[in-house]
């Protein structure tokens, strides 16, 4: 993002193909290991699926902007383009298999993405906010005022009729864990692969310097609307599941302008340019309400800290995280974390 | 035709009224080059503070002056504690930590003086008038007149004083302005403290149009499609963008609405924004500054 993220980004890609891997493994077997510990609906519900689903949302602007250099406020408009296709998808076209369904859910939003990316091939820097703003309130306001996208329900709410994968029932929630745990584990090694690859990199040097990028050959116009395009895909399917596996029932307003700095928030706190960091900033998210509501429990003071207090206390904390995390470490809890492992492999002497 | 008119005029004024939100941006994008994310939450904070004051019987100006003198320490805090360790980095990282201080001020503001709606009344009665067979509101035209005379105040700031001046020197090239001895945390805290007054007199004019609660920091994300069209670093640009903006959204909301079921303006400001985006980049007034690929 600036300057002073240049060296930390060139070492990283250095000691790339070793040291990618291993979160993944950590990811794989961590989450399989832990669901037979936890399988209680409380942690299963109320926890992982929504640190899981969150952190793929997360890789998708990760992508677009710790990779690519590019803004995106819309995130929650994709993350609901993908929900409302999937919907309709499961309604209409009953007999695609799930994983199809995921997929074309993620490819509609893409396009979209695709769409709302095309200002950034005219300017630069955060005048591209406006453009997916507009994305942010344009589909909101299309999924409220058209009913057949909801299947003409009186709510307009959308809930999954069925979800399965051969023939087995996944809407219990160990089910609708799995499909989350096994559905992220596949796009996240998709995206360590994608930037290691050559579009990876071309995204990383249009970042860091688009004017050198474009010099060395690099078709800088067509990589930034594939950066959308793909976020976008990412959004989708991190929609879809946030909508059937972990919500079940949600609507155009489930994924308004707050969910997508919620998206942003959890890439500036997980740390830009670190796939990993996006699970980190997720569990950030979604456990600081839940620790906050469990102390004001413990301590019995909820006479004094009604609800309306903790959402702002919450707000006010997020926001001194990200200033705090922007000033002392832009990179995020992802950097705090590598600084951590640096020091723990030469403990107790100093590197 | 008289319906048209009418719907123009009105759409115009609340055009007005996006303007005023709109200039307190353009301040702090000319002085620093940051597009400040936090002017909504800061609108909401600078009202609820004045309401919580005339609530607790502190008279107008009192209030008005105090309010005053809170965004002037706020803006003192902001500069020593985000802006100087940010100094030298990135728009995008200012921009994003302006985000997280629109949290941090909007929570703060419901934290300490709570999340109901407060009326205001400001002594204007939004009584309709009669203009030439066009129906106007009183409080509008009020609005207007306010507006226009925050620009002329603003204008003759920046023409004809010495920190105005120097003001704009920073605007045109800081790096040389710091080399004449113009000291920058100065001109920035000046700056801030002028776009919280501004907020202060915005959000009087939309909290006692809409009662002072949470939606007053949603009109930031209005201001950013009027910025677009107006161009980012003119105050003029703002206000023209403004009208722009505000006349299009709601002829649009009467003409196109019906077509498509229901009201337009949610999003039809930053489709107009895009296709200027597309189409003339630097808006209709800014510097032809801005970075084009």
């Amino acid at each position: 993002m600036s300057s002073t993220t240049a060296p930390a980004v060139a070492q990283k890609t250095i000691s790339l193909p070793r040291s990618a891997l291993r979160p993944l493994a950590v990811l794989a077997g961590g989450a399989v290991l832990l669901l037979p510990a936890f399988a209680d609906e409380y942690w299963l519900n109320s926890i992982l699926i929504p640190t899981i689903t969150m952190g793929l949302a997360g890789i998708g602007l990760n992508l677009l902007m710790g990779y690519a250099g590019l803004v995106s406020l819309g995130s929650a408009a994709f993350m609901s383009i993908g929900a409302f296709t999937a919907y309709n998808l499961l309604l209409r076209a009953a007999w695609l298999p799930l994983p199809f369904t995921l997929v074309v859910a993620g490819v509609v939003a893409g396009v979209a993405g695709l769409f709302f990316g095309l200002p950034s091939l005219r300017i630069k820097g955060f005048y591209l906010a406006a453009s997916t703003l507009g994305a942010q309130f344009f589909f909101e306001w299309l999924f409220t005022n058209f009913a057949w996208f909801s299947n003409h329900s009186l709510t307009l709410t959308i809930s999954a009729p069925r979800l399965e994968i051969f023939g087995i029932d996944l809407r219990p929630a160990p089910g609708r864990y799995l499909l989350v745990v096994v559905t992220t584990v596949l796009l996240y090694w998709l995206a360590t692969n994608l930037v290691r690859s050559r579009i990876g990199r071309d995204w990383m040097a249009i970042r860091d310097m688009d004017k050198a990028a474009a010099v060395i050959g690099i078709p800088i116009a067509s990589r930034k609307l594939l950066a959308y395009a793909i976020s976008a895909f990412y959004a989708g399917v991190a929609g879809a599941l946030f909508a059937f596996a972990y919500l079940g029932t949600s609507d155009a307003h489930s994924f308004d302008l707050d969910k997508s700095f919620e998206v942003l928030f959890i890439v500036l706190i997980g740390g830009s340019a670190s796939l990993f960091g996006n699970f980190l900033g997720a569990a950030f998210i979604v456990l600081t309400p839940i620790f906050l509501t469990r102390l004001v429990e413990l301590l019995d003071l909820s006479t004094l800290f009604d609800n309306g207090f903790l959402i702002n206390f919450e707000h006010v904390l997020f926001g001194l995280t990200i200033v705090v995390l922007l000033i002392r470490e832009p990179d995020g809890l992802a950097q705090l974390l590598r600084g951590i492992r640096a020091r723990w492999a030469v403990w107790p002497l100093r590197a | 035709m008289q319906y048209f008119l009418t719907i123009l005029t009105s759409g115009l004024l609340a055009g007005i009224m996006y303007a005023m939100v709109a200039i307190g941006f353009v301040l702090i994008y000319k002085a620093s080059g940051v597009f400040n994310f936090a002017q909504g939450s800061m609108v909401l904070f600078a009202a609820l503070t004045f309401v919580t004051l005339t609530e607790h019987g502190v008279p107008f100006w009192a209030a008005f002056l105090a309010t005053v003198a809170v965004m002037v320490v706020g803006a003192v805090l902001i500069e020593r504690l985000v802006l100087r360790p940010l100094a030298d980095r990135s728009p995008l990282t200012l921009f994003m930590a302006t985000l997280g201080l629109s949290y941090v001020i909007e929570g703060l503001a419901q934290l300490l003086m709570g999340t109901d709606v407060h009326q205001l009344d400001l002594g204007i009665d939004d009584l309709p008038l009669s203009f030439a067979g066009l129906q106007l509101s009183q409080f509008d035209l009020f609005a207007s007149a306010v507006a226009i005379g925050l620009v002329v105040v603003l204008s003759v700031v920046f023409d004809r004083t010495r920190i105005g001046i120097s003001l704009r020197a920073v605007a045109d090239d800081t790096l040389a302005a710091q080399s004449i001895g113009i000291r920058l945390p100065v001109i920035w805290r000046i700056v801030w403290s002028v776009s919280g007054v501004v907020a202060l007199i915005a959000g009087l004019l939309w909290g006692a149009r809409q009662g002072v609660q949470f939606s007053l920091t949603m009109i930031v994300l209005k201001a950013m499609p009027v910025l677009i069209i107006g161009g980012f670093s003119s105050i003029a640009g703002a206000i023209v963008g403004g009208l722009l903006v505000g006349a299009t959204e709601s002829l649009a909301d009467i003409y196109i609405g019906p077509l498509v079921n229901g009201a337009v303006s949610n999003w039809f400001a930053y489709i107009l924004a895009v296709g200027f985006l597309l189409i003339r980049p630097s808006g209709l007034f800014g510097d032809r500054t801005i970075e084009r690929v």
